[in-house]
């Protein structure tokens, strides 16, 4: 049993490395994601200056060597905080998906594999949850619980759970057909064993890709929510907030709204990049 | 006629979630009506004639009995029924998701055709660098980016507003690029996976040229399911349509819901959310249904 767990975990090691081998734009989305992780990590000895620090006397100074990415209607550095404004995002990229990811994996692994009613019920909640737009439930989510960084991680849980528990479910389906899950409960052990020990591994591949995909849906919520006024709030340099804070001087200034935009954008492509890249590697047929 | 029985409990248990989620909400939403302080007495009287003291249950299926009839309440703050607020709204929603999705298939499908075609050529790797940048792009952005070029540099479109056709075009361009890029994706996915079927072999070894092999073969079948996406896309478009609204300006349903949530309106969000999730569970049992329609190898199951 021991060593069928170990195996499991070595291929998809394997599967992971072998992704990023293989797939240069994949590599790309990783060192572009592995650059962004130390600029937040540290951020405060990346810049001199302090993402809350107003300097009226500096108001809309357009990029140049001192403020790279210029200023904004506060004198505030706009690097500064889009580099701050890194961490709130890459922290709403991971933490909702793997709690969205680890809820569908229970979930499914349950339904598929126990069945019967309890399978049933857990996949009409899916449907309940997948038949909102994603956007309006988040945000119906963040208008109940109020607009805090914190209840940004539940809306964004709350949205991405079913679609991995549809995913886990179909599978942990077809592993209960197989032969050594008929082998282990011969020898009697327990199905919540079985669950732990033998579907939950075998569908560690597909979560591992549901995780990657959910990040830039989740980074992009976050983002939208922040801009229309229900996600962080000011002065959080949340990248959503620093372009919706912008988009009133578009022209007077425009970098204020679109340079924050690029980081935006660039972090999601590379995540789509990796995305796109473990899961041609793992599992070709959770494409399209 | 199985799909349209099971579509039935998810819009109640839909109805039950937002209105729990909404009813929950901790304030008193009279006294956010009421713009000056008011005597408790007012206060109570305004609740009694809302009928906020009844319990949640007796709440709910009184919302319920609204729904049933086309009542989804009375806006708190513009004091008007929800129900002809967003169908005043709704036109503008319908034009904008529309063209979206038109610019959507009219650049996703040929995109994700060439792209197969030659796959692993630089036609195909543009094409499909330009899907993940649709998709990989926040829409408010891409939105501003759009009027910042097209309406300030160079004076080509209007900025904002609703007022014609032109006013139409970039909110059309930037919601359905994003769609577009999932089509593009999807089209280029699904056509290599018919390329391999043993009847286009059975084409081309009867001299059938590529061109025909692809128009009178593979599309048929490689189209399936981009068709159905076609119908599921009214999720993203509504989800897409509250930003693109707000950015552009336009009155539509939701720009209602973003207003409603400015201004704590709660049965107008009520309202626009209910609305928007039951255009998408119908545009799934549409879905569903043109693929059984169009696909005689699938039936649904029973």
């Amino acid at each position: 049993m021991e060593k069928e767990k170990l195996l499991a975990h070595e291929t998809l090691f394997a599967d992971i490395i072998r992704a990023f081998k293989e797939n240069k734009t994949a590599l790309f989305g990783l060192i572009v994601v592995v650059i962004l992780v130390v600029l937040a990590i540290f951020a405060p000895y990346v810049t001199p200056y302090d993402p809350y620090e107003i300097d009226l006397n500096n108001r809309f100074s357009k990029p140049s060597l001192n403020h790279w990415f210029g200023t904004d209607m506060f004198g505030r550095d706009l690097f500064t905080r889009v580099i701050y404004g890194a961490r709130i995002s890459l922290a709403i990229g991971l933490i909702p998906s793997l709690i969205a990811v680890s809820i569908g994996a229970i979930l499914g692994v349950v339904s598929g594999y126990i069945g019967g009613r309890l399978g049933y019920w857990v996949m009409r909640m899916a449907d309940v949850v997948m038949a909102f737009p994603s956007l309006l439930l988040a945000i119906v989510v963040m208008y109940t619980l109020g607009a805090t960084l914190f209840n940004l991680f539940i809306a964004l849980s709350v949205v991405g759970w079913a679609g991995a528990a549809r995913v886990v479910r179909s599978q942990a389906l077809s592993i209960r057909e197989k032969e050594f899950i008929e082998a282990a409960k011969a020898i009697g052990v327990k199905d919540i064993k079985i669950m732990a020990r033998h579907v939950f591994p075998n569908c560690l591949p597909s979560l591992m890709v549901l995780f990657t995909m959910n990040i830039p849906d989740a980074i992009l919520s976050e983002a939208s929510l922040s801009f229309l006024g229900v996600g962080a709030q000011p002065p959080t340099p949340s990248w959503g907030l620093l372009v919706s804070n912008g988009k009133e001087f578009l022209f007077s200034a425009p970098w204020v709204a679109i340079l924050p935009g690029v980081a935006i954008f660039i972090t999601v492509l590379a995540f789509n990049f990796i995305g796109d890249g473990l899961r041609d590697a793992i599992d070709p047929y959770l494409k399209g | 006629m199985n799909r349209l029985l099971i579509s039935i409990p998810i819009l109640l248990c839909v109805t039950f979630l937002v209105f729990i989620l909404l009813n929950v909400v901790p304030g008193d939403p009279v006294a956010l009506m009421m713009k000056e302080k008011v005597s408790a007495d007012v206060v109570a009287r305004v609740r009694a004639q809302m009928h906020l003291d009844d319990p949640w249950i007796i709440r709910y299926f009184r919302f319920l009995w609204g729904l049933l009839h086309g009542d989804l309440g009375t806006s708190y703050k513009l004091q008007r029924s929800v129900t002809d607020l967003i169908l005043q709204a709704f036109p503008r929603t319908m034009v904008l998701a529309f063209s979206a999705a038109l610019v959507s298939w009219i650049v996703g499908i040929p995109a994700g055709i060439l792209s197969a075609i030659r796959q692993y050529s630089v036609t195909d790797y543009f094409f499909m660098g330009f899907s993940l940048a649709g998709v990989s792009m926040p829409v408010f952005w891409s939105a501003l980016l759009f009027q910042y070029v097209f309406a300030l540099k160079l004076g080509w479109l209007p900025v904002a507003g609703f007022y014609g056709w032109r006013y139409v075009i970039m909110p059309a361009i930037v919601l359905g690029w994003s769609s577009a890029g999932l089509i593009a994706r999807l089209t280029r996915s699904s056509l290599l996976d018919v390329m391999r079927n043993d009847y286009i072999r059975t084409a081309r070894s009867k001299g059938a040229r590529e061109l025909a092999v692809i128009t009178g073969h593979a599309l048929k079948n490689a189209l399936l399911p981009v068709v159905t996406i076609m119908a599921i896309q009214v999720a993203s478009l509504l989800s897409g349509a509250v930003i693109t609204e707000s950015v552009f300006g336009i009155p539509g349903v939701g720009r209602v819901a973003v207003d409603a949530i400015k201004s704590r309106d709660m049965p107008l969000l009520q309202g626009s959310v209910l609305f928007a999730t039951i255009l998408v569970i119908l545009g799934n049992l549409v879905a569903d249904i043109l693929y059984s329609l169009l696909d005689p190898r699938i039936r649904l199951e029973k």
